[in-house]
C-alpha cells in the first residue's frame, strides 16, 4: 500500500508521465547493465561469487525496499492509534500515540468484525475445497477425451478476467430487481421467475451474499485448479495404470488408490495457493457491496478501516492478522514440498 | 497354472493398415517359459500385451487354458505382468506394492502379510519390506516387481523385457535368478526381450518375430542349428551367422575357388543362387587356394578363441561391380589369430551349413 501512494504521487506531476517513465526504465536498465558489465569483468572462483551478488543483490535491495521496510513500517503502525498513516500528522488529538495491543483486541471486539472473520473463515475452508473438487473432477472427466484444449480452455478462461470484472459479470448474473411483478433481468432470477420461483436477492442479504461471492471465486480458481491438476495426471506414467488395470483396480479404487496419491503433492499445492488467493482477495467484496452488507472480508476491511473510516492503525492489525494466518499454510505447504522431493 | 494359446491373434492399431500382430499361433505348454524375441517394431510387446488384456484384439482369439480370454479385461484374465520400467507404486511401500492386488481382490490382511512374507523370502527382499520404491536399487525394484507377480499367483507371468534396465552384470545374474525362479514355480511365463542372448538362455522355447509375423517358434537349440529362414539365421546367434549369395554351378554351390557339396534335390528348389549361413564357429581356415579367401581386416581376441572379421577381397578384384559383402566372421584358436591384413582361405565344415532360397529366404533342405 505504500508503494501503492508513492506511485500515485509521482503520477499527479501531470508532467510528461510517459517520458518520466521511460527515462525511469531507461536508467533502470542502464544502471543494470551496468552491473552485470562490471560483474563479467571478474574471473574465476571469486568471479563467480561476484556475478552472483551482481544477480541477487538488486533483487535482495528491491524487497527490502519494497516489501520488508512496509512491513516493519505496517507492524509499527499497528501498535499505535491515530487517524494517519503519518504518526505525527494532524493535531494533537489525530496523532498517532503508542497503544500496545488495543489495535489486536479491536480486530476481536469491534462491532461487525467478528462477523468479518466468520466470512473470511467461510472463504478460506470452502473455495479452495470446492475449486479444487471442481478442478480435479474435470481434470480427470476431461483427461483424453475428444476436443480436451477446448474444453480445458473454456474453464481456464475465468483465469484471465481480472476479479472485479469477473464480478461484475456476476452481478448481472445475480441482478435483482426488488419490485414485485417488475421482469427479473438477471439471469438467474429471470429463469427462476420463468419456472414460478420466486426470485432471490442473491447479493443483497447476509449470509446468502457471501455464499453467492464465494460461488465466483470458485469459478475463477477452478480453472486455476484444473490445469495444474490435469498437467499433474499427465504425468502419471502409463505403466503405473497398466499396472493398476492388471491388479484389478477399477473406476473409484483408481482415483482412490492411484491417481489421487500420485498427484497428492500438486493437490497440496493448489489447495494451498487458493487457500492464499482466497485470504488476500479483496476486489470481489468491494466490486459487490464494498463490505457494507454483513459481507465483509478481512482484506476487505483492512482497506476500509486503512483507507475508508481513518483507523489505519486497525488496518495494520488486520493485515497482520491475515499475515499470521497464510504463514502457516505457507509453512505446511514448504514442508510437504521437502517430503516429496 | 495353464496352457496359452495364440490363435491367428492379430492387432492392427487404429489408422494403420498393416497389422502390428498378423495371425499370430503360438501354443504354449503348462509351466513352459516361452520367450517373444524380435528387433524392436516387431510386435513383441504388442503380442504380450494382448495376452495381458491391455492391448485390444482385432482377430483370432486368445485362450488361457480352456478359457476364452479374449475380450476379458485384464483382471479377469488371472495373469500377472512385470513391466520394462517396473511400474511400481511410488507412494507405496515395498509389502504394500506386492500386496495391493490381493487387496483389491478383498483377500484377508493376514493372508495378504503371509504371501507378501513368503515372495519377499524367496526374492530377497525381506528388510525392504518397509521401503518406498524410490529408496531401492534398480535391481532391488525390478525383484519387487517380480513380487508383486509371484504373491497374486497366477496362471501366467507377462514379463516386458523386465531386465532392459539393470546394468549388464546385474541383467545376467538376474536372468539366471528369473529362470530358475520359472522352474521352481512352475508357472507358464511369457517373455518378452529384444536381446536374443536372452532369449537362448532364459527359453524352454524361443519364438522369433519380424514385422509382426512369426519366423519360427522352437527350442534354443532347435532355433540354433536349424533357422528356418535368413532372418532367424542371422538373428540369433553372436556374432552373428555368415550369410553369403553365392552361383549355383553342377554339383553345388561356387565357394570361392571351391565348391560347396549341396544335394541335387535341394539344389534343384534353388535359382540361379543360393544364399550360404555358416557360423562363425562351423568355419575352418584352410591353407592357400583352397576355399574363400578373405582379408583380414578386425581380429578380436577373447582369451579363449578369437573373432577374425575379414572381407572377401578377391571377388572385388575380379568383379568390381559386385556388392560389398557384410564382413565374414570367422571363429578361430585364441592363441594362434592371423594378424590384420594377412589373406586366409576359409570352407565351411561339413554339415554345418544352412542353404537358403535367395528369393524367398526360406530354408532349403534340412
Amino acid at each position: 500500500m505504500h508503494t501503492t501512494l508513492v506511485v500515485a504521487a509521482a503520477g499527479s506531476g501531470n508532467m510528461g508521465k510517459i517520458g518520466v517513465m521511460l527515462l525511469g526504465v531507461a536508467v533502470f536498465a542502464a544502471v543494470f547493465m551496468g552491473i552485470l558489465l562490471i560483474a563479467s569483468l571478474f574471473k574465476g572462483q571469486s568471479g563467480e561469487k561476484v556475478q552472483a551478488a551482481a544477480f541477487v543483490g538488486p533483487t535482495l535491495l528491491f524487497i527490502g525496499i519494497g516489501l520488508i521496510y512496509p512491513a516493519i513500517l505496517t507492524i509499527r503502525r499497528a501498535f499505535y492509534s491515530g487517524k494517519f498513516f503519518d504518526l505525527n500528522f494532524g493535531t494533537a488529538r489525530t496523532r498517532g500515540k503508542y497503544v500496545g495491543f488495543d489495535n489486536f483486541q479491536a480486530v476481536w471486539t469491534t462491532p461487525g468484525l467478528k462477523q468479518v472473520l466468520f466470512n473470511t473463515a467461510m472463504w478460506v475452508i470452502l473455495v479452495p475445497l470446492i475449486a479444487t473438487a471442481i478442478g480435479l473432477l474435470y481434470a480427470i472427466l476431461i483427461d483424453r477425451a475428444k476436443g480436451e484444449a477446448v474444453a480445458k480452455a473454456l474453464i481456464f478462461l475465468p483465469m484471465a478476467i481480472s476479479m472485479v470484472g469477473a464480478t461484475l459479470i456476476w452481478k448481472f448474473v445475480y441482478y435483482f430487481i426488488g419490485d414485485p411483478g417488475a421482469d427479473q433481468v438477471g439471469l438467474i432470477n429471470a429463469f427462476l421467475d420463468k419456472i414460478g420461483v420466486a426470485p432471490v436477492d442473491f447479493l443483497g442479504n447476509a449470509p446468502g451474499n457471501t455464499f453467492a461471492m464465494i460461488a465466483i471465486m470458485i469459478w475463477i480458481q477452478a480453472g486455476f485448479a484444473m490445469t495444474v491438476l490435469s498437467a499433474a495426471i499427465k504425468a502419471i506414467p502409463d505403466e503405473i495404470l497398466e499396472a493398476a488395470n492388471m491388479d484389478g483396480v477399477k473406476g473409484f479404487q483408481m482415483f482412490r488408490y492411484v491417481t489421487l496419491p500420485s498427484i497428492r503433492s500438486s493437490v497440496i499445492v493448489v489447495l494451498t495457493t487458493i487457500a492464499i488467493a482466497t485470504l488476500k482477495a479483496f476486489d470481489i467484496v468491494q466490486a459487490s457491496s464494498g463490505g457494507k452488507l454483513g459481507d465483509s472480508v478481512l482484506a476487505n476491511e483492512f482497506y476500509n478501516r486503512s483507507f475508508v473510516t481513518q483507523q489505519p492503525g486497525l488496518g495494520a492489525a488486520i493485515a497482520i492478522v491475515i499475515f499470521l494466518l497464510v504463514m502457516p499454510i505457507i509453512i505446511f505447504n514448504v514442508i510437504q514440498m521437502r517430503k516429496d522431493a | 497354472m495353464a496352457t496359452v494359446k495364440f490363435d491367428n491373434a492379430t492387432r492392427i492399431y487404429p489408422g494403420n493398415d498393416v497389422p502390428s500382430v498378423d495371425k499370430l499361433n503360438i501354443d504354449i505348454e503348462d509351466g513352459e517359459f516361452l520367450v517373444l524375441v524380435g528387433p524392436s517394431g516387431c510386435g513383441k510387446s504388442t503380442s504380450l500385451r494382448m495376452l495381458a488384456g491391455l492391448e485390444e484384439v482385432n482377430g483370432g482369439k486368445i485362450w488361457i487354458g480352456d478359457r476364452d480370454v479374449t475380450n476379458l479385461s485384464p483382471k479377469d484374465r488371472d495373469v500377472a505382468m512385470v513391466f520394462q520400467n517396473y511400474a511400481l507404486y511410488p507412494h507405496m511401500s515395498v509389502a504394500d506394492n506386492m500386496g495391493f492386488a490381493l487387496k483389491i481382490a478383498g483377500t484377508d490382511k493376514a493372508e495378504i502379510r503371509k504371501r507378501v512374507e513368503e515372495a519377499a523370502k524367496i526374492l530377497d527382499l525381506e528388510q525392504y519390506l518397509e521401503r518406498k520404491p524410490k529408496a531401492l536399487s534398480g535391481g532391488q525394484r525390478q525383484r519387487v516387481a517380480m513380487g508383486r507377480a509371484i504373491v497374486r499367483s497366477p496362471q501366467v507371468f507377462l514379463m516386458d523385457e523386465p531386465l532392459s534396465n539393470l546394468d549388464a552384470k546385474l541383467r545376467v545374474q538376474t536372468r539366471t535368478q528369473i529362470a530358475s525362479l520359472q522352474r521352481r514355480l512352475g508357472v507358464t511365463t511369457v517373455y518378452v526381450t529384444h536381446d536374443q542372448v536372452e532369449a537362448m538362455t532364459m527359453g524352454d522355447r524361443v519364438a522369433v518375430l519380424k514385422d509382426g509375423l512369426l519366423q519360427q517358434c522352437d527350442t534354443p537349440r532347435r532355433m540354433y542349428d536349424h533357422p528356418n529362414n535368413v532372418f532367424v539365421a542371422g538373428f540369433i546367434g553372436s556374432p552373428a551367422m555368415n550369410l553369403l549369395n553365392v552361383p549355383v554351378t553342377e554339383g553345388g554351390a561356387r565357394f570361392g575357388s571351391g565348391l560347396l557339396p549341396i544335394s541335387r534335390e535341394d539344389l534343384s528348389r534353388a535359382g540361379n543362387e543360393i544364399t550360404v549361413g555358416v557360423r562363425p564357429e562351423d568355419v575352418d581356415i584352410t591353407s592357400e587356394g583352397d576355399g574363400l579367401p578373405l582379408t583380414v581386416e578386425v581380429v578380436e581376441e577373447l582369451g579363449a578363441d578369437a573373432y577374425v572379421y575379414g572381407t572377401p577381397a578377391s571377388d572385388k578384384a575380379k568383379d568390381p561391380t559386385a556388392p560389398v559383402e557384410k564382413p565374414f566372421v570367422v571363429r578361430t584358436d585364441g592363441r594362434r589369430p592371423p594378424m590384420k591384413g594377412e589373406t586366409i582361405y576359409v570352407k565351411p565344415k561339413e554339415g554345418h551349413l544352412h542353404v537358403f532360397n535367395m528369393e524367398t529366404g526360406e530354408r532349403i533342405g534340412d
